[in-house]
C-alpha cells in the first residue's frame, strides 16, 4: 500500500481497500458542500454544474478543472486536469483548466513547492474525477431506469447496451442533484489513456498570444502603482528620509515609511525578510516610481545584533541575526574555520577515526557554492486592495495558504475577511515561498487606501535577500591497501545553514561513516532555492566520487553501482533513506542511453536521490577556447507514474539547462553587506549559445505512486558538469561558479 | 507630460506621457498591452523585446519620444489575424516550449525578427540572435527547435 503512506493531506483518505476490479477504492469525506450543489440545482447562472469543488460540466458539454496549486511553469494547469480527466472518463478536448481560489475548506495544501504537487494531489483529483464520474453515472441510471452498474461511459458520453446515451453536458444538471458516493474506486493504471500520454499546455495559446496570465500584469480600475525603496546593504534600516526630495515629481503621490511586521511580531515560518523599514512611494506609472527611487534621499543605520523569533512548521523557535555587515571572503573564512574544527556530529557508524588513521590512502577535497540568486523572469510584485474591515490580494506566490496567516495578523483583520487569488507566476524556484513583499504590498494599499500593484526593479528583485545560502563542504575517504573504500567523511559548512544528509548516499554503502555539520550566523537572507541544500551536496559528492573512482581505478559508474549493490544486500546503519534499487536503475538507464560504455572520451556523470526522485545525467561536453559546448546531455529519471510525458521531459530538460548555467556563472557575493551585482547585466545567466545542443530524456517506466521533477534532475547536473570538464580539460573543478576557473 | 501619436500594431493612438518614458511602460502602463514583459530594465533579458519597423528592439530602453510614427508590434499584434496566429507562435505551441512562460513573448519578437531578415537560420545564427534572450525556465533547446519547425513553414 504504497499509496497510503504517501497520499499526505491534512482531508482524511482513510479506509483504503482493494475493490472487488482489483482497482484501489478510497473512502473520502471532502468537497462539493451540499449548500454548493443545492445552490446549482436553483440558480445555476453560469450554466457550469458544480461536481466538486475541482470539477464543473456545462451543459455544452465543456469540463472545467480548477486547479488548486499555483503555477509557476512546472505544468499543473495541463497535467492536474489529467488526472481528473482521466478518472472521469472524459474527452480531452472538453477539458478547460481554470486557477483555483484560495479555498483551504475544499483543496487540502495550495503550495507549490518541494516537487510536491503532484505527489501530493494524485489521489484528490482521481477521486475528483471518478466520483464525478459516478455522479453521472447515477443520474443516468436514474433517468434510464437501469442499474447503476449497467452504465458505461467513454469519451465524455453515458450508454446503455439498451442504446440509451447521454453526453456529460447532457446529464450535468441531473449529476450535479446526485450524492457524492463515500468511496469510488480506481482505474488501474493499463487502463490509462490519459495519464501517461503526452497533452499540449492548455494556456499554451494564452502565453503565445501574450495574455495578461501574470502577477505583474494586474491591471484594475482606479489602481495606484507602488514601489519601494529598501537599504543598500544588508545589516542596514532606515534611519530617515527626505519626502520633498521627491514629491514635487509628477505621478509621484504619496511617499511614507513602511514597517513590514510589527515589532515584537513573531514571524510564520515563511516571513523571513531581511529588511523590516523601508520607504514606500505611490504613484501613476511605473516608470515614474522607477524615476522617483533613484532620487529619494534616505538615511540609513547599522543594525543591532538581536535575535529573531520564529515559527516552524511545529513548534517556536529563536535565530540569531548579527548586526555586522557581512563579506563574501568572511563567509568564506568561517566556514573554513567550521570545516577545520570541531562541530556537531549529525552520523556515525562503525569506527570512521579508527579507518582514517590506518588507511593506505586518503582522498580530501574541499568544495565551495556560492550564495545564488533566484533571477525569477518575473519580478516580485503583488496587488493589494485594503479596506477598513476587509482586504483583496493578488499575485504570484507559490503558498497562499502561509501568507494569509500572515497578512491576517499584520493588517488586524480576521482571516475570513482577506480573499487570495493566485496568479501565474514568471519563475519561482523557491523565491515565491517568501511573499514579503505581499505583506508590504497590503501595508502600502492600508496607508493609501486604494488598490495598489507594487512592482520591484530588477534591483530590488536581486538585492533583497532570500539567496540560496553558500556552503562549504570537506569530503573524505579512506582506502586500504587493496583500495578498498573502508571510510566516508562528510562534513559541511553553510551560511546560514548545513547543508549535510546525514542518511543519504553513500550512508550505508561504506562500513566506517561520519557526517557532520554547522552553520554561520548572517543576517543575509536565504531561502529554498530548486532543491535547496541538495543542488550543492550533490555537486560536491558526486564530484567527489567521481574523483574517488579516479584513484581507485574504476569506472565511476561501477563504483556507484558497487557502493549501491553494497548498499542493498548488506546495509549499515538502520535509517538510509533511499532505494538502493531505483538508484542504481537511473544509472544504468543513463548509461545505456548516453553510449557511455561506447564512448572514446570521458563522460560527466552524477545520480541523485531528493525530493523523493531518482536522476542521473550524463554530459557529453568538449573545451573550445575556454568554453565548454555542450554536445549531448542524456538525463534518466525515475519519478514514478509519469503524468505528462512530454511536459515531463520539458521539466527535466529545463532542470538540466538551470543546472548547467548555475554551475558555470550563479554567483552572488557581498562586501559590507552590499550585493555586488544588482541586475542581469552583471549577473550572469546561461544563454542560447551556452545551452546544450541536445538533451535526451529517458523516464524509467513505473507504476509506482508519482512524485516529482521540478527538482530531482538538478542537482546532479552539477557534478555532471564538473566530471565532464574534467575529462575535457584533465583539471578538477571545485568551486563553483566554474567560469571561474575557466577563465584563469 | 507630452503628447505622443504612436502605431500600436496597426493601430493609431496618443498617449500623455514623460518624453523620457520607454516604450515598455507606455505599451503596459498607459496602453494596457501588458504582453510586452518587463524583466530588468537595463536591456539586457529581452523580454520586453517588440518590433520597430520589424526590427526587434529593446523596449525598456527605447523612450516614447525616439519612435515617432514607426509602426510598434507587440507579442498582442503578432499574429497575422484573430484566426491564424504567426508561424512562430504556431511552432511554439507544436513544441509546447513554455514553462512560466513569462520570457515567451520576447523570446518569440526576437524569434521572428531573426527569420524575417534570416527566414533559413543555422544553429549558428540562431544562437546568435537569440543571445539576448534569458529564460531562466531553461527552455533554449526547444526554443531552438520551434525556430526551425517556423523557418520551415514560412
Amino acid at each position: 500500500m504504497t499509496i497510503l503512506k504517501t497520499a499526505v493531506g491534512r482531508r482524511s483518505f482513510l479506509k483504503a481497500s482493494v475493490a472487488a476490479s482489483g482497482g484501489l477504492t478510497i473512502g473520502f469525506s471532502l468537497f462539493a458542500a451540499p449548500q454548493t450543489l443545492a445552490a446549482n440545482a436553483k440558480t445555476a447562472p453560469d450554466h457550469w454544474f458544480e461536481m466538486n469543488a475541482f470539477l464543473s460540466i456545462n451543459p455544452d458539454g465543456s469540463i472545467k478543472v480548477k486547479v488548486q496549486n499555483p503555477e509557476f511553469g512546472q505544468g499543473l494547469m495541463t497535467s492536474f486536469p489529467m488526472i481528473a480527466a482521466e478518472e472521469l472518463d472524459a474527452a480531452w478536448d472538453d477539458i478547460q483548466t481554470e486557477m483555483a481560489p484560495f479555498a483551504l475548506q475544499n483543496y487540502n495544501w495550495q503550495f507549490s513547492g518541494g516537487s510536491r504537487s503532484i505527489n501530493r494531489n494524485f489521489d484528490t483529483l482521481r477521486m475528483a474525477g471518478a466520483s464525478a464520474r459516478h455522479m453521472l453515472r447515477s443520474a443516468a441510471a436514474q433517468q434510464w431506469g437501469v442499474p447503476l452498474t449497467e452504465v458505461n461511459t467513454s469519451n465524455s458520453q453515458l450508454t446503455h447496451a439498451n442504446g440509451k446515451k447521454a453526453t456529460y453536458g447532457e446529464m450535468a444538471a441531473a449529476a450535479a442533484l446526485q450524492a457524492v458516493p463515500k468511496e469510488v474506486p480506481f482505474k488501474d493504471s493499463k487502463q490509462y489513456s490519459i495519464i501517461g500520454s503526452s497533452r499540449k499546455n492548455l494556456q499554451g495559446k494564452d502565453i503565445v498570444t501574450g495574455h495578461g496570465l501574470f502577477g505583474i500584469d494586474q491591471r484594475v480600475d482606479g489602481m495606484l502603482y507602488a514601489a519601494i525603496v529598501h537599504p543598500p546593504a544588508f545589516g542596514l534600516t532606515l534611519e530617515s528620509f527626505d519626502a520633498d526630495s521627491i514629491k514635487g515629481l509628477p505621478g509621484v503621490r504619496d511617499v511614507f515609511a513602511i514597517k513590514t511586521y510589527l515589532d515584537g511580531y513573531l514571524q510564520n515560518y515563511f516571513d523571513t525578510n531581511a529588511f523590516t523599514e523601508m520607504v514606500a512611494i505611490v504613484g501613476d506609472s511605473t516608470w515614474q516610481l522607477l524615476k522617483a527611487k533613484k532620487q529619494l534621499k534616505a538615511t540609513w543605520k547599522q543594525m543591532p545584533d538581536r535575535e529573531e523569533d520564529y515559527r516552524t512548521f511545529t513548534s517556536k523557535a529563536k535565530r540569531f541575526i548579527p548586526g555586522a555587515l557581512e563579506s563574501t571572503d568572511k563567509h568564506n573564512a568561517a566556514m573554513d574555520a567550521l570545516l577545520d574544527g570541531e562541530i556537531k556530529v549529525d552520523r556515525r557508524d562503525g569506527n570512521p577515526e579508527e579507518a582514517f588513521a590506518n588507511a593506505a590512502t586518503i582522498l580530501e577535497r574541499r568544495y565551495h557554492g556560492p550564495y545564488l540568486a533566484h533571477n525569477t523572469m518575473e519580478p516580485m510584485n503583488f496587488f493589494a486592495d485594503v479596506k477598513a474591515d476587509s482586504a483583496y490580494l493578488s499575485g504570484p506566490h507559490q503558498g497562499p495558504m502561509f501568507v494569509h496567516d500572515t497578512v491576517a495578523q499584520r493588517l488586524g483583520l480576521p482571516k475570513e475577511k482577506i480573499t487570495f487569488d493566485m496568479t501565474r507566476m514568471g519563475g519561482g524556484f523557491g523565491r515565491r515561498a517568501y511573499p514579503h513583499f505581499a505583506v508590504e504590498a497590503a501595508v502600502i494599499s492600508k496607508h493609501v487606501g486604494k488598490p495598489v500593484l507594487l512592482t520591484y526593479s530588477r534591483e530590488d528583485d536581486m538585492t533583497m535577500g532570500i539567496y540560496r545560502p553558500s556552503y562549504r563542504v570537506k569530503l573524505r575517504a579512506a582506502l586500504d591497501a587493496n583500495n578498498n573504500l573502508i571510510a566516508y567523511h562528510v562534513k559541511s559548512a553553510g551560511v546560514p545553514e548545513a547543508c549535510t544528509f546525514a542518511n543519504r548516499f553513500p550512508a550505508g554503502a561504506v562500513d566506517n561513516y561520519l557526517a557532520e555539520g554547522a552553520a554561520v550566523d548572517s543576517n543575509i537572507t536565504t531561502g529554498a532555492f530548486r532543491a535547496p541544500r541538495s543542488n550543492f551536496m550533490a555537486a560536491a559528492e558526486q564530484s567527489f566520487l567521481d574523483e574517488l573512482a579516479e584513484v581507485m581505478g574504476k569506472d565511476p559508474i561501477d563504483l556507484r553501482l558497487e557502493l549501491l549493490a553494497k548498499a542493498k544486500a548488506n546495509p549499515v546503519g538502520e535509517k538510509n533513506d533511499y532505494d538502493a534499487d531505483r538508484y542504481m536503475g537511473v544509472l544504468k538507464l543513463a548509461r545505456e542511453k548516453s553510449g557511455w560504455d561506447n564512448s572514446n572520451k570521458k563522460l560527466g556523470v552524477a545520480a541523485y536521490f531528493c525530493h523523493a526522485s531518482y536522476a542521473a545525467t550524463v554530459i557529453d561536453l568538449d573545451v573550445v577556447d575556454g568554453k565548454p559546448v555542450f554536445n549531448k546531455v542524456t538525463s534518466a529519471v525515475d519519478c514514478g507514474t509519469l503524468v505528462n510525458h512530454d511536459a515531463a521531459v520539458n521539466m527535466a530538460q529545463g532542470g538540466i539547462i538551470d543546472a548547467i548555467g548555475n554551475a558555470l556563472f550563479g554567483e552572488m557575493t557581498f562586501v559590507d553587506g552590499v550585493p555586488q551585482k544588482q541586475n542581469l547585466d552583471s549577473y550572469r545567466m546561461i544563454r542560447m549559445s551556452e545551452a546544450p545542443k541536445s538533451i535526451d530524456v529517458h523516464f524509467v517506466e513505473s507504476n509506482v505512486y508519482p512524485t516529482g521533477l521540478g527538482e530531482p534532475p538538478f542537482p546532479p547536473t552539477f557534478a555532471a558538469v564538473a566530471n565532464a570538464l574534467h575529462g575535457a580539460t584533465g583539471k578538477r573543478f571545485y568551486n563553483m561558479p566554474f567560469v571561474n576557473q575557466l577563465k584563469g | 507630460m507630452a503628447l505622443f501619436k504612436l502605431n500600436v500594431n496597426d493601430q493609431p493612438v496618443n498617449v500623455d506621457v514623460d518624453p523620457d518614458t520607454p516604450m515598455l511602460w507606455v505599451l503596459r502602463d498607459t496602453l494596457n498591452y501588458v504582453g510586452t514583459k518587463f524583466g530588468c530594465g537595463a536591456g539586457a533579458c529581452g523580454a520586453c523585446t517588440i518590433h520597430i519597423n520589424g526590427v526587434a528592439v529593446r523596449s525598456c530602453q527605447l523612450p516614447v519620444s525616439a519612435v515617432g510614427e514607426q509602426a510598434i508590434t507587440t507579442i498582442e499584434g503578432l499574429a497575422y489575424n484573430a484566426a491564424e496566429l504567426h508561424p512562430v507562435q504556431q511552432a511554439w505551441l507544436e513544441h509546447d516550449v513554455a514553462q512560466c512562460g513569462y520570457c515567451q513573448p520576447g523570446q518569440m519578437m526576437s524569434a521572428a525578427a531573426l527569420l524575417k531578415q534570416n527566414p533559413n537560420p543555422s544553429d549558428a545564427d540562431i544562437d546568435a540572435f537569440m543571445q539576448g534572450n534569458i529564460c531562466r525556465c531553461g527552455t533554449y533547446t526547444r526554443i531552438r527547435a520551434a525556430i526551425k519547425s517556423a523557418a520551415a513553414k514560412a
